[in-house]
């Protein structure tokens, strides 16, 4: 029980690692979703020398794990005198990873989109950007939903692996506090739980943002 | 970088890889046995083991490793840091795969079963001879998949000191303080092992669309 009132008076620090974590989170989320939708975009005007470049890029991110772009970024890129913060270096590697990810899923999606929809809005007169806006966005979207859902969690468990990189998140937090304290046990416990519960939250918002999709229409998820 | 920092290198790489295949073994039959254990529906233990894959999918490698070296001392069982290493991946990595093996079973064709008992084949030659093929070239896909996810989370044992091929790249820029050079090389590595599972996961992919029912 007196271990549980030593985590409970160094709550301070769980709070702000968890802060830390969150804020990583969701920035990387939502930069690492624009970038994906971007180069998505990129693909569809069929520029063969961009469209290697992209696909060339997503593929070394997928064949690389996401610790050696940090230790890049961190470690590595001081040497061409260019030196981040761990914080900065951290979500950059977060941003240009969890991007790719988040580009490769909605490709995925892209190819299984009908081409009828599209036929039917050049015919309309739907510009490409349009199109792409209007048409294929929302639908691609909401039938990745559930991969989508599964790379944010995944992109949640990797910011953890920041705390090697000195980024004082969650884990970092826990692994401050049972060092002081000798509790480990307890330490991680409540570690485990802050991402659990925010991995089931996502789940949830997610299973929410899917019945959303179908109520407006996108059955084929 | 000189051929000693290779040497270093190449041994940091091959730790990943007995580490990381020791766990996709282990993690593969775990997987397995989790799934059929779940299929039979056993009141209590069903649901510790849905808590368990929910909480071991949430968990960051980086958590786990960390949690099971350091707490474990102290409810007076001691690993190594290596076999800590290992019983973390495998933790991690069995949950991943008791979900793709019980998809495997739900997914599995009823009549199959029944041709089965109707020519008096019993319950373990069915799943031994009938059962497990199919499912081992259908879910090989991902399982193949599960596998690079697990290399890639693999540096996450770097945390309590067992130099893989992340943490051999301080070594070596703690000598040289050229940071940069081994840890582009070390990501080669990487690029070449994770290559390799990607291009079996396309054959076993192709493999299993030819097992069209």
């Amino acid at each position: 029980m007196e271990q549980w009132n030593i985590v409970w008076a160094a709550r301070e620090s769980f709070i702000s690692g968890l802060w830390v974590t969150l804020e990583l989170f969701f920035i990387a989320a939502v930069v690492g979703l624009l970038i994906g939708t971007v180069l998505c975009y990129a693909m569809e005007y069929q520029h063969r020398v961009i469209d290697r470049l992209i696909i060339g890029f997503v593929s070394l991110m997928r064949a690389v794990p996401f610790l050696i772009l940090a230790y890049l970024f961190y470690y590595g890129l001081p040497e061409l005198g260019l030196s981040m913060e761990a914080w900065t270096a951290g979500l950059l590697a977060l941003v240009i990873y969890h991007g790719a990810y988040f580009f490769e899923i909605l490709r995925s999606q892209r190819r299984l989109f009908s081409s009828g929809y599209i036929e039917a809005a050049v015919s309309q007169g739907f510009s490409r950007y349009k199109i792409y806006r209007r048409i294929i966005l929302p639908n691609i979207f909401s039938s990745s939903l559930p991969l989508l859902g599964n790379q944010l969690i995944i992109c949640l468990k990797d910011t953890a692996f920041l705390s090697i990189i000195t980024v004082q998140e969650i884990t970092a937090a826990a692994n401050g506090v049972q060092s002081t304290w000798f509790i480990p046990f307890n330490a991680f416990i409540v570690a485990i739980a802050l991402y659990w519960g925010i991995s089931v939250l996502l789940e949830l918002l997610i299973k929410r943002l899917s019945i959303y999709g179908a109520k407006r229409g996108m059955t084929h998820a | 970088m000189d051929a000693m920092a290779w040497q270093l290198l190449i041994e940091g790489a091959l730790t990943t890889l007995w580490i990381s295949g020791m766990a996709i073994a282990f993690g593969v039959v775990a997987g397995l046995a989790i799934a059929v254990i779940r299929m039979m529906k056993i009141p209590f233990v069903d649901q510790f083991l849905v808590l368990y894959i929910s909480l071991a999918r949430a968990t960051p490698l980086v958590t786990l490793v960390l949690f099971l070296f350091l707490s474990l001392p102290a409810l007076g069982i001691n690993l190594d840091k290596t076999l800590a290493a290992i019983v973390a991946l495998t933790l991690n990595t069995s949950a991943f795969n008791a979900e793709i093996w019980r998809n495997a079973f739900r997914n599995f064709p009823r009549e199959q079963r029944e041709a089965a008992e109707s020519v008096g084949m019993r319950r373990w030659t069915y799943f031994r001879y009938i059962m497990l093929p199919q499912m081992w070239i259908e879910s090989l896909p991902a399982l193949v998949n599960e596998m690079s996810f697990l290399i890639k989370g693999s540096p996450a044992i770097a945390v309590i000191g067992v130099v893989d091929l992340t943490r051999v790249t301080n070594r070596i820029s703690s000598v040289t303080y050229e940071p940069l050079s081994p840890i582009l090389a070390a990501g080669l590595l990487y690029v070449m092992i994770i290559g390799c599972l990607l291009k079996l996961q396309s054959l076993a992919e192709r493999k299993a669309k030819r097992l069209a029912r």
